[in-house]
């Protein structure tokens, strides 16, 4: 009865993934640096290489291709140019390239896409780049002026100086110059010991206007004549819309149209959001529901229970010895069943885009992680050729991944679409983003572990069975119909690889794809795959009568850098000394996007269900800290969506729809709910790790050991909610 | 038609009276800065003062509103000088995303008039606002801030 995800959305999905692949757009991936023909930004000031525009006034304008939304890579990414560059931070400004002059000009700023905590770590070598070549060539500038060689000038903060006869120019006054000239055809790039702008905590570029409410959001685009739409989609994933009695809202107060979207959903469009949305509130509907209606948390749950059988087929992820052999004839063994449910992004701000089409033109005003598969679903569902259209990004009240998806765009574009020539807004109401989110996956994992006589962990068989957010979202990674990316956490090896050593070990994947859309939630697989491994690993301590670091730390021998950001968490909260009366502990590694992270937690438990988070200590290697005040913000930000997902967030399925409606149901926690966080940074050079995702991983599973530590209760299921566990 | 006093001006707007003071403002008074998160009270996104007291908007209709001294977001800083806690978030780097913070801001400034010197529980108690990046510890760090300047 539980379906897999309609061909319709693997098509859709295909389309956004090639975008996002750079097959289905590009012409290629160059990083070209100028040239001797002279490109102008809008005001006329010339481009040194894509990446660089210089200003009479010595403001540099540098281009930033990724999305912000909130978590600072647009500052991080401007350093990296600057800190090649040589310019004066105090002049620097940023400016968005559109995906649509992007692939005009060979897709020369790259890829687009901001998840996976890539945005920094997957541009920080061309981005560098760029900042060198500009400065190579403003130099060029200066010393042909001068009639002197290159080598005798020097740059510091944008003024170039010839020692031996004492002049000096500035980036601002050469920039005409520099911006005829040949780019060189390779640079070097500082050694990181010599940064002074990288690793530094500079503040964020894009603060004011974000305490003064003059921050446009795609909430807040406003155009000449705009209209307002509401929508309504199936409320059952995969089913349509089968009619709507539009007469009974004709002469609402301000309702322009109804139209339909799609074969799905029904969209009112009105002057004010206000009038659309209550139109549509009161808009008879009828839904083709489908066979979908009859799925349920408790069909899904005991869908997924039947795969952690070891007779159903499973993928096998990462693999040594003989873990099944090893474990029957082992001396003892320890055996558990978790699960994971399903839980919405919940972006602060609800999922919206601004279209206007006609025959000529389409252009889209949208928060989006992904400019160029949001280009493509403009491509796609306007049916105009990529020259006629364009993505025009504005800042997201959040992502967390929900903006990588494009489902908002193409809607906006499908009702734009039906009223040519006028602007039109579509904004979700909370409940619709509640109703169709692209959803953490849902997973459950048996875990059974073996020891010899002596306590030793001689295997380990782990075996989930659940959702693929590749099989729905970019089939084309799948690798012979695995998902490689299930193993997040406990692969073999990669940027998310397993941190211990087990003799004998199986870790497989049973593949069930419900039929609720999954997404790339902040965090991704990580997130369960670091609660059931790490609270496990409490478990097996348990079992084999040792202290869970010390188990822990037998295991990573192999594994300096886990190692490491383990024994930094455990040295500052102080494991080997007594905690704080009625105070326990939990403690839990991870490595994802690179990074190698971990948590520990202290918390007190009152009248066994509530909780107090008293203090958290967070560690992180990502390889290099570009701004230490910024990962400080998304480590602290990381226990804030991992606890409040652990706390409260679950969405359950009725009659094949996501029970949960707002904030009422599906709760976030507060700022009397958060504790201290204390973050320590451990970057050990050599690799880019990412940030924004690794740290969720370990924030519920340290509180989950501190919790059984304090009461002796194992929790194998999130949300806390459920299980009538709260914050105190 | 409807009289809403917004930031200092008085503003006759085409409005129905039973239309939440949330869209009244964005939609009808075009303050942008205020903003929609929930609509049913819980997330504080869309917090303003009305009459000095912080007040979710999407909460209170337009008749109600009618009469009071509504502040949004846009009118706390007075002539060309930020408010205090607009500095203190500059300063501080408070916002991620920055999409809760109007509210988180308006709340603030309400707690702060009410309570100068406000404690961590005076906070806990007073700021209930949703952030999904998470700026809590920030935010806690910038009211001290200002509380101890
Ligand atoms: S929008 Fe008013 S409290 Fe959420
Ligand atoms: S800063 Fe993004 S929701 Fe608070």
């Amino acid at each position: 009865m539980n379906k897999h995800v309609s061909p319709k959305m693997n098509r859709r999905a295909f389309v956004i993934g090639t975008a996002a692949v750079g097959t289905g757009l590009a012409i290629g991936l160059e990083i070209p640096f100028g040239g001797p023909a002279v490109v102008r930004a809008a005001d006329g000031s010339p481009e040194i290489g894509a990446w660089v525009v210089v200003r009479p006034d010595d403001t540099v304008v540098i281009r930033i291709a990724r999305s912000e939304m909130g978590q600072g890579s647009l500052t991080g990414l401007a350093q990296l140019v600057a800190e090649e560059l040589e310019c004066d931070w105090s002049k620097v400004t940023t400016e968005y390239p559109t995906p649509g002059q992007s692939v005009a000009r060979k897709r020369v700023w790259g890829d687009f896409s901001t998840g996976g905590s890539r945005g920094i770590r997957s541009s920080q070598d061309y981005v560098r780049k760029g900042g060198a070549t500009a400065r190579v060539m403003l130099i060029e500038a200066a010393a042909n002026e001068w009639k002197v060689p290159a080598s005798e000038c020097t740059v510091a903060r944008g003024v170039i100086t010839h020692k031996a006869s004492g002049r000096t120019t500035t980036y601002g006054k050469v920039a005409e110059a520099a911006a005829k000239l040949t780019p060189p055809a390779d640079v070097k790039l500082k050694d990181p010991k010599d940064w002074t702008i990288v690793g530094k905590g500079l503040l964020r570029l894009d603060t004011a206007d974000k305490t003064t409410g003059a921050m446009t959001y795609g909430i807040d685009v406003k155009l000449p004549g705009m209209l307002n739409a509401a929508i309504k989609d199936c409320p059952v994933f995969g089913g349509k819309l089968k009619s709507y009695d539009e007469a009974k809202i004709t002469g609402m107060k301000g309702v322009k149209k109804v139209v339909k979207v799609g074969d799905t959903a029904v969209a009112v469009v009105a002057d004010t959001w206000w009038h659309a949305k209550t139109a549509l509130e009161a808009l008879p509907i009828v839904w083709d529901e489908g066979d979908n209606a009859k799925v349920s948390s408790e069909s899904i749950a005991k869908w997924l229970a039947e795969g952690l059988d070891d007779g159903q087929p499973a993928y096998v992820g990462n693999k040594n010895g003989d873990a099944k052999a090893a474990i029957a004839g082992a001396a003892k063994k320890v055996e558990a069943v978790y699960s994971y449910p399903y839980q919405n992004h919940a972006t602060m701000e609800p999922m919206n885009a601004t279209a206007v089409y006609t025959a000529d033109k389409c252009e889209v005003w949208c928060g989006t992680q992904n400019g160029e598969a949001a280009f493509a679903a403009v491509l796609e569902a306007s049916g105009l050729p990529a020259e006629k259209c364009d993505v025009h990004k504005v800042m997201p009240g959040g992502g967390f991944g929900r903006r990588g998806q494009t489902d908002y765009v193409r809607q906006a574009v499908m009702i734009a679409k039906q009223m040519p020539g006028t602007p039109v807004k579509l904004l979700w109401s909370r409940e619709e983003d509640m109703a169709h989110g692209r959803y953490h996956p849902i997973t459950q994992c048996k875990m059974t572990g073996a020891f010899d006589a002596n306590n030793n962990l001689v295997a380990l068989h782990y075996r989930l069975s659940g959702q693929s957010i590749l099989f729905s979202l970019r089939p084309e990674a799948l690798q012979n119909g695995m998902d490689p990316a299930a193993f997040q956490g406990v692969a073999q090896s990669g940027e998310a690889a397993f941190g211990y050593s087990v003799p004998n070990l199986l870790v497989e994947h049973a593949m069930r794809n419900p039929h609720v859309p999954p997404g790339f939630w902040r965090g991704v697989n990580v997130n369960h795959n670091a609660i059931y491994m790490e609270c496990f690993m409490d478990e097996l301590a348990q079992a084999a009568g040792q202290d869970p670091l010390e188990f822990r730390r037998k295991l990573m021998g192999n594994h300096p850098k886990h190692l490491a950001v383990l024994n930094a968490v455990a040295e500052k909260i102080g494991w080997n000394t007594p905690a704080p009366q009625g105070v326990y502990r939990g403690i839990a590694q991870v490595m994802g996007y690179g990074s190698y992270v971990a948590g520990a937690a202290e918390i007190s438990v009152t009248e066994g269900n509530k909780i107090k988070v008293h203090r958290i200590v967070a560690s992180t290697d990502p390889g290099y800290v570009v701004n230490p005040a910024q990962v400080e913000r998304q480590v602290a930000g990381s226990f804030v969506y991992g606890l409040s997902a652990l706390f409260y967030g679950g969405c359950t399925v009725k009659d094949g729809k996501i029970e949960q409606t707002n904030f009422d149901t599906y709760n976030s926690m507060r700022i009397n709910e958060m504790p201290k966080v204390e973050t320590v940074m451990v970057p050990s050079g050599g690799f880019w790790g990412g940030v924004g995702e690794p740290t969720i991983g370990v924030a519920a599973p340290a509180v989950l050991n501190a919790y059984f530590a304090a009461t002796g209760k194992r929790i194998r299921s999130v949300p806390l909610r459920d299980q009538n566990i709260t914050f105190a | 038609m409807a009289n809403l006093t917004i930031n200092g001006k008085t503003l006759t707007l085409d409005v129905e009276p039973d239309t939440p003071l949330l869209w009244a403002i964005r939609e009808n008074a075009g303050l942008t800065g205020t903003k929609y998160g929930c609509g049913i009270a819980q997330c504080g996104a869309c917090t303003v003062h009305i009459d000095g007291v912080a007040t979710r908007s999407c909460g209170v209709s337009v008749a109600e509103a009618e009469g009071k001294k509504i502040t949004t977001i846009e009118g706390l800083a007075s002539g060309g000088t930020l408010h205090k806690v607009q500095e203190a978030w500059i300063a501080k780097d408070v916002p991620q995303c920055g999409y809760c913070q109007s509210g988180m801001i308006m709340a603030v400034a309400a707690l702060l008039n009410e309570k100068p010197k406000p404690t961590d529980a005076d906070i806990d108690e007073a700021i209930t606002n949703i952030c999904r990046c998470g700026t809590f510890q920030q935010v806690r760090e910038a009211i001290h801030t200002i509380a101890s300047a």
